[in-house]
């Protein structure tokens, strides 16, 4: 194992500058996560567009994977429907749990997160915003129908 | 090196320095590659790893004497009853108690402090009454007495800390009232490593009739104790930090305490007679070991006394301190490096943080070079929140350590620079 394939250099940018940091105002779906183990916090925001995530920001502390991770999906998950974002929890759950992970679909930057799977202790810090995005959704119930 | 085994026996030899080489001989844990290079443990106030004569203490009795313990008149019972009962003289020595009466086997500190707010809290406390703690105590002398707060409507006040981790004596004194009920402090901070003055808190106690419950899961392992002297009503530490097993620990209690106190557990062991008309309890410390206890435990937990009885718990203390004082320098040499918890008495734990860096990346990348250091909050959240920090990354210092094992905890800081620079 080489530490850069846990630190890669996506995962640093992106730790040093999160994108899409901040709060919504008025938002339609939010949620706090909490990492007792190591102490992170997150708070995810997101506006919807009918069925669509149609803005959403994080805000909190964490580690660099957890802060990178959270930037990544904000990033990967804009203008997706809720079934998409579903399925791309579950293609990012897979690359971080399964050990010979063949990606059944290309994952673009999350593909950075791959080396966590190498360090067990890791996958909460990287999982932690999608559980809380997950949660957000879920709260926020189905949409409501404006026609 | 040749000519070392024939130094290490003579007189000279004998007044030398600790041989921190030769006690690295006893723990065959040390003696591995981790990630490719030879393992620097600095984690052992989390948990200290186990001698070879604690680790064949063990082995011998699950291999020759088991049987369960003041039961049966076989040899193996009576075997397994003396070694269990011998611990149990050795904790006592250990802590200077009066009687083995007061040593009571629990699994750990929490149990044994759950214990004693169970067993003589729950009974006693009205409400607005008062327990009185401080500010840098692990969750285990925290919860405990928040949930006896809660059966009872008692209240939990917390003596401040300053900002290098030392308590405030005088604004504890200014919290004892005639609501006092208990003053439960630590001996030693787990996340700061800051020794409290127990001599003083407990000449506090005695003065404004209190009892005082003293954590001592951080103080065992560095230095002497005397229950005695130093005037304590309660003292719980855990086997495991201690160069003991794990699931093993002892509460310490004066004798006119415990045997005021009800059961905390009912069944076997802990009975004299039962009827369905009732029951009546066992003597001290009996009362308080209900059900078949950890034996081995016990066992392994005597044999860690005794190992560190022969390395001399002063000695130890001594190697530790030097160890401390090199860390503290070349830690926060380090750039960006900020201690967490600088008071003056302190034992072998250094906390701190890194600018730019949160502790769990810090604590990937020193494993990733062979170092185990411990991060998070240490089970101390009001210690994280008092210093600002969500966690921290703790090294920490037992009898084993080598100044070797600092030089190499400060390259891999400079490598955790490197990857975050």
């Amino acid at each position: 194992m080489d530490l850069r394939d846990l630190y890669r250099d996506v995962i640093l940018d992106h730790n040093r500058q999160p994108r899409n940091f901040g709060r919504l105002d008025a938002a339609d779906a939010e949620a706090d996560g909490h990492n007792p183990l190591c102490g992170d916090r997150l708070h995810i925001s997101m506006r919807m567009d009918g069925d669509r995530i149609g803005d959403v920001r994080f805000e909190g502390q964490g580690c660099a994977i957890s802060v990178a991770s959270a930037s990544l999906m904000t990033e990967a998950i804009r203008g997706r429907t809720r079934a998409e974002f579903e399925a791309l929890f579950s293609a990012v759950h897979a690359l971080l749990t399964e050990h010979d992970h063949v990606p059944g679909r290309d994952l673009g930057k999350l593909a950075a997160l791959g080396g966590v799977r190498e360090y067990p202790a890791r996958v909460k810090c990287a999982s932690l915003c999608w559980h809380t995005a997950h949660a957000a959704l879920e709260r926020a119930g189905a949409p409501v129908s404006t026609e | 090196m040749n000519a070392a085994p024939a130094n290490r026996d003579s007189p000279i030899h004998a007044r030398a320095a600790f041989d921190v080489e030769r006690v690295r001989r006893d723990f065959p844990v040390l003696d591995q590659q981790v990630h490719g290079r030879p393992l620097v443990y600095l984690d052992s106030a989390a948990s200290s790893q186990r001698p070879r004569p604690v680790l064949d203490a063990m082995a011998h009795y699950e291999t020759h004497d088991h049987a369960n313990v003041h039961r049966g008149v076989h040899l193996l019972s009576q075997r397994a009853t003396e070694a269990f009962e011998g611990a149990r003289e050795r904790v006592r020595r250990f802590l200077n108690a009066a009687s083995t009466r007061e040593i009571v086997f629990v699994r750990g500190t929490t149990e044994a402090i759950n214990l004693v707010a169970q067993a003589w809290g729950r009974p006693r406390l009205a409400p607005g009454d008062e327990i009185l703690i401080t500010w840098l105590e692990h969750h285990a002398n925290i919860v405990p007495w928040q949930l006896l707060a809660g059966q009872t409507g008692a209240v939990v006040k917390v003596a401040p800390i300053d900002d290098r981790g030392e308590l405030d004596l005088d604004a504890l004194e200014r919290l004892i009232g005639p609501k006092t009920r208990l003053i439960a402090v630590a001996h030693v901070s787990n996340a700061l490593g800051t020794v409290l003055p127990i001599g003083r808190i407990a000449a506090l106690a005695r003065a404004h009739g209190v009892p005082l419950l003293v954590d001592g899961a951080q103080g065992v392992p560095h230095g002497r104790i005397d229950v005695r002297a130093l005037g304590i009503d309660f003292y719980a530490f855990s086997g495991h930090k201690v160069y003991g097993p794990t699931g093993i620990g002892v509460l310490y209690g004066r004798e006119a305490l415990l045997a005021d106190m009800p059961p905390w557990q009912g069944g076997g062991d802990m009975i004299r007679t039962v009827s369905f008309a009732g029951s009546t309890w066992n003597e001290l410390p009996w009362k308080f070991e209900a059900g078949t206890p950890n034996i081995v435990g016990a066992i392994g937990l005597g044999a860690a006394l005794d190992y560190l009885e022969r390395l001399g718990v002063e000695a130890v203390a001594a190697h530790e301190q030097q160890l401390l004082a090199l860390a503290t320098r070349a830690v926060s040499a380090v750039p960006g490096v900020r201690l967490i918890g600088t008071a003056a008495h302190k034992a072998a734990v250094l906390s701190f943080v890194m600018e730019g860096t949160h502790p769990h990346d810090i604590g990937t990348i020193v494993d990733m070079e062979g170092v185990a250091i411990r991060t998070g909050h240490h089970c101390a959240m009001p210690v994280m929140e008092r210093f600002g920090v969500p966690a921290t990354a703790r090294a920490s210092f037992a009898c084993y350590n080598h100044p070797h094992d600092i030089e190499r905890l400060v390259a891999a800081l400079h490598k955790v620079r490197e990857v975050f620079g």
